[in-house]
């Protein structure tokens, strides 16, 4: 221990970092009733499902304040970008010298204009109150519900990447019961419910069972059946019963009245499939701590191999646990159809599916977290609106933006090291690992 | 590991972006100010907007000449004007929102899938005009204005001149993704080869597309031009010499697949879509025997200007080979490839299609 840098060399190739394994020692405990751990989680070091379960990990933990550091530089950042594509910040750039004035101006009107019109896009303007909110709540519900989705797979050790197609089938499935059948108000949204989440969980669960039961890696399995998904539905919708009768193009009837999620405040499209996403969010956060299954879920992903010789049925909770994410992620593709669309289209799912995978790690992989990435991705996109019509942002510059916060939170040295938080943390490093491996010893029994 | 890195990080590259935003400065900067009194030209206050479909403006199909068109309209009406670009379906309520409450007094929506979105638009905004381009709706609605294409009339030209000048005996076309704005433009290509072997009692044929069973080639989307390479050669491969490519960029694909079969010494041709290829996509311009054009820009620009004027009408806008909303390009260099005979011929076929004595049908056809 003469140096840190030697001992930290020594410590990386299969011994984790401290803070992995306190990590570590939290999440068997976490538990609260389940008791001492039964996943003797940090002896296996050398095992290969356990170093992937720790890169993993090491992306989803980090701490909240690196997160708003992450948003603030990535503001600038964007600031900086939305400023060189403006017109004016350019025709003043040109005469600098003269009077550099005039161009700093211009630089701080487009930065702060194209923030304030995202804010009054997304939170509240004076002219519509906390409309625009209403609306960013409104955008957020399917990436709130996919993001779940995603979260849960992370949580049992599952690169989840499927929720794209699981949000088609789902979608494709609802929006069908919803136009085609048509019952009495009340059953009808249930039936349409009923019958997207049983879609996405079926889809969610064929990746479950081959990668229980054949070893398939759920990432290829997860992408090949987003492009199933996806062109199934294309060929759907140039189907006589997906189409509008007399209407060639690929767009299907309305969904009826009766199929829809009612709006909860008039005047807004916000609708009771917020709740819904409220209502999961809750559900997912109460299966992983206070549920035995939601543990098992959990001690699969944190050692696979242990949890097995402890007497879990690791086979059993990788399919529950992907079906469990199919159904989450098809409340995301029902609150589409049922929500805002209310028809089906080829672009039904948007990128919603992908974007969940960063919502998800935005949040965390937390139940909450994720609930409040989607809320803040939910206002890019709602503000994106406000940004491209009263500034003439490209929305593309939104959207570097917002890929430019998920950079620097999946990177959470590079923001350390942006504000110099990294000193304080690696002299810890040393002094730390004997406490880690003390309470490893304990078994956890706190 | 980890300090030096980050030392070099920091100076190596702070020094290094500030000499280089020094020089890019300096070598830009030394520009004149301008005079601080003077003011803009005078501006209408008519606010002109325009809502893309995901394809956004940077399209080269309909998004972007539809928004050129209404830059245009900027420029030669001093109209103001607000664009939003849509990412994804879920975005056409809001972005129509945005717009309404931006205060437009006409707003452009582009495609059928911002049909729903705009009819909802133009009914809880019954004081705003709104044109929607290559939809039209069953029963017109008293505040939009639908814009739509016969573009079947101008590919049944293009399909007679294709069949005229072939020299295998094959014609080909594939489109981007099965709707009836890219169907048209097939269902025109074929009926025109039909009528060329019905007129000179020939059988050339067309691959990629059959008008009876609706069925053919497509790549899937507007976007790889990859994949429209591939179909390109396979076609060339079933025999066909001139292909139309209906799939906007895509189009780019089957251009460089002839391209490479030429240098290879085949006699082969392209027949460009949407706009006149020949100035549209010059790199390509030695292979294009003509182009099919519908002229949206232009169609757009008469919108708004009647909107501006107090003119605006509900009726649908049909471009047709009559109101030159739909043409055939100039053969331009492949001028001479084309007969004197063939001319005289589709110039005979144009005017019995504007008389009515020829009529174009095709499923895709603008409802009248």
């Amino acid at each position: 221990m003469t140096n840190n840098g030697q001992s930290s060399k020594d410590q990386t190739p299969d011994v984790p970092s401290a803070e992995v394994r306190a990590a570590d020692v939290a999440l068997d405990t976490a538990g609260g009733a389940m008791g001492p751990s039964i996943v003797p989680v940090s002896s296996q070091s050398g095992d290969p499902g356990h170093q992937e379960g720790n890169v993993l990990r090491r992306i989803v933990m980090g701490n909240g304040f690196v997160s708003v550091l992450a948003v603030i530089v990535a503001l600038f950042l964007g600031g900086l970008l939305i400023a060189s594509t403006d017109s004016q910040v350019a025709k003043t750039a040109g005469y600098f010298l003269a009077r550099p004035g005039d161009f700093l101006q211009a630089l701080w009107a487009a930065m702060t204009e194209s923030y304030v019109a995202l804010f009054q896009g997304a939170v509240f303007n004076a002219r519509e109150g906390f409309k625009p909110l209403l609306e960013t709540m409104t955008v957020a519900t399917p990436l709130i519900c996919a993001g779940l989705g995603v979260a849960l797979a992370f949580r049992a050790g599952l690169f989840n990447i499927g929720a794209q197609g699981q949000i088609i089938i789902s979608a494709t499935l609802a929006a069908y019961v919803g136009f085609a059948w048509h019952l009495p108000f009340g059953l009808h949204l249930l039936v349409v419910i009923i019958m997207g989440v049983l879609g996405g969980a079926a889809w969610g669960a064929i990746v479950g069972i081959l990668k229980a039961r054949t070893g398939a890696h759920e990432v290829i399995v997860t992408i090949m059946l987003n492009y199933v998904a996806l062109f199934l539905l294309d060929f759907l919708l140039n189907t006589a019963a997906f189409r509008r009768p007399g209407d060639n193009s690929p767009i299907s009837p309305r969904l009826d009245e009766t199929a829809t999620y009612p709006v909860l405040i008039p005047g807004s499209r916000l609708h009771l499939g917020f709740l819904v996403a409220v209502a999961l969010t809750f559900g997912v956060w109460w299966m992983l701590n206070r549920s035995t299954i939601g543990f098992e879920f959990r001690a699969v992903g944190a050692n696979p191999v242990a949890a097995r010789t402890a007497g879990v049925k690791v086979s059993r909770a990788t399919i529950l646990v992907m079906a469990f994410a199919g159904a989450l992620a098809a409340f995301g593709g029902v609150a589409q159809v049922a929500g805002t669309e209310k028809v089906l289209t080829g672009g039904v799912a948007a990128q919603i599916g992908f974007d969940s995978i960063t919502v998800a790690l935005l949040g965390r992989s937390t139940p909450w977290g994720t609930f409040f990435a989607g809320l803040l991705f939910g206002a890019f996109r709602a503000g994106a609106v406000q940004m491209q019509i009263q500034t003439g942002t490209p929305i593309d510059i939104v959207l570097v933006v917002q890929s430019l916060i998920v950079l620097f939170i999946a990177a959470p040295p590079l923001i350390r090291s942006i504000f110099r938080l990294e000193p304080k943390k690696k002299n810890k490093t040393p002094k730390a690992a004997p406490k880690a491996a003390l309470a490893n010893a304990s078994g956890g029994a706190k | 590991m980890k300090k030096p890195l980050r030392a070099t990080l920091k100076r190596g590259s702070m020094a290094g972006v500030a000499t280089l935003g020094a020089a890019a400065l300096l070598l830009t900067s030394c520009g004149q100010a301008p005079d601080a009194g003077s003011g803009a030209a005078t501006k209408s206050d008519f606010l002109g907007c325009i809502v893309s479909d995901s394809g956004g403006f940077d399209d080269q199909s309909f998004n972007q000449s539809s928004f050129e068109g209404l830059k245009k309209a900027e420029t030669d009406l001093g109209i103001q004007v607000r664009s939003a670009e849509s990412k994804a379906n879920s975005d056409f309520e809001t972005n129509l929102n945005g717009m309404v409450s931006a205060g437009c007094n006409l707003t452009v929506t582009v495609g059928f899938l911002l049909g729903d979105a705009t009819k909802a638009a133009a009914e809880k905004n019954t004081d705003k005009h709104f044109a929607i381009i290559d939809f039209a709706y069953d029963a017109p609605i008293a505040n939009v204005k639908p814009v739509v294409y016969d573009t079947a009339q101008a590919a049944y030209l293009a399909g007679y001149a294709a069949a005229a000048t072939t020299k295998t005996g094959k014609v080909g076309t594939f489109g981007g993704i099965k709707i009836p704005t890219v169907t048209i433009f097939m269902d025109g290509f074929y009926d025109g080869v039909q009528a060329y072997n019905k007129a000179k009692n020939k059988s050339v044929q067309v691959v990629g597309w059959d008008k009876n069973t609706q069925d053919g080639s497509f790549t899937g989307d507007f976007e790889k031009q990859d994949t429209g390479k591939q179909v390109t050669i396979n076609l060339l491969d079933q025999g066909a010499d001139i292909v139309m490519p209906v799939a906007g960029p895509v189009g780019k694909g089957a251009g460089a697949a002839l391209k490479e079969a030429k240098a290879a010494g085949k006699d082969v041709k392209l027949i460009w879509v949407d706009s006149d290829g020949y100035l549209t996509a010059p790199e390509y311009k030695d292979l294009m025997l003509t182009s099919v054009v519908k002229q949206m820009g232009e169609a757009v620009e008469t919108v708004v200007k009647d909107d501006k004027d107090g003119k605006f009408s509900n009726t649908a806008y049909v471009g047709t080979l009559e109101n030159d909303g739909v043409a055939i390009a100039p053969f331009h260099d492949l001028d001479s490839a084309v007969s004197a005979e063939t001319k005289s011929e589709l110039d005979a076929l144009k005017a019995d299609i504007i008389s009515g004595k020829l009529v174009v049908e095709s499923k895709a056809s603008p409802k009248k």
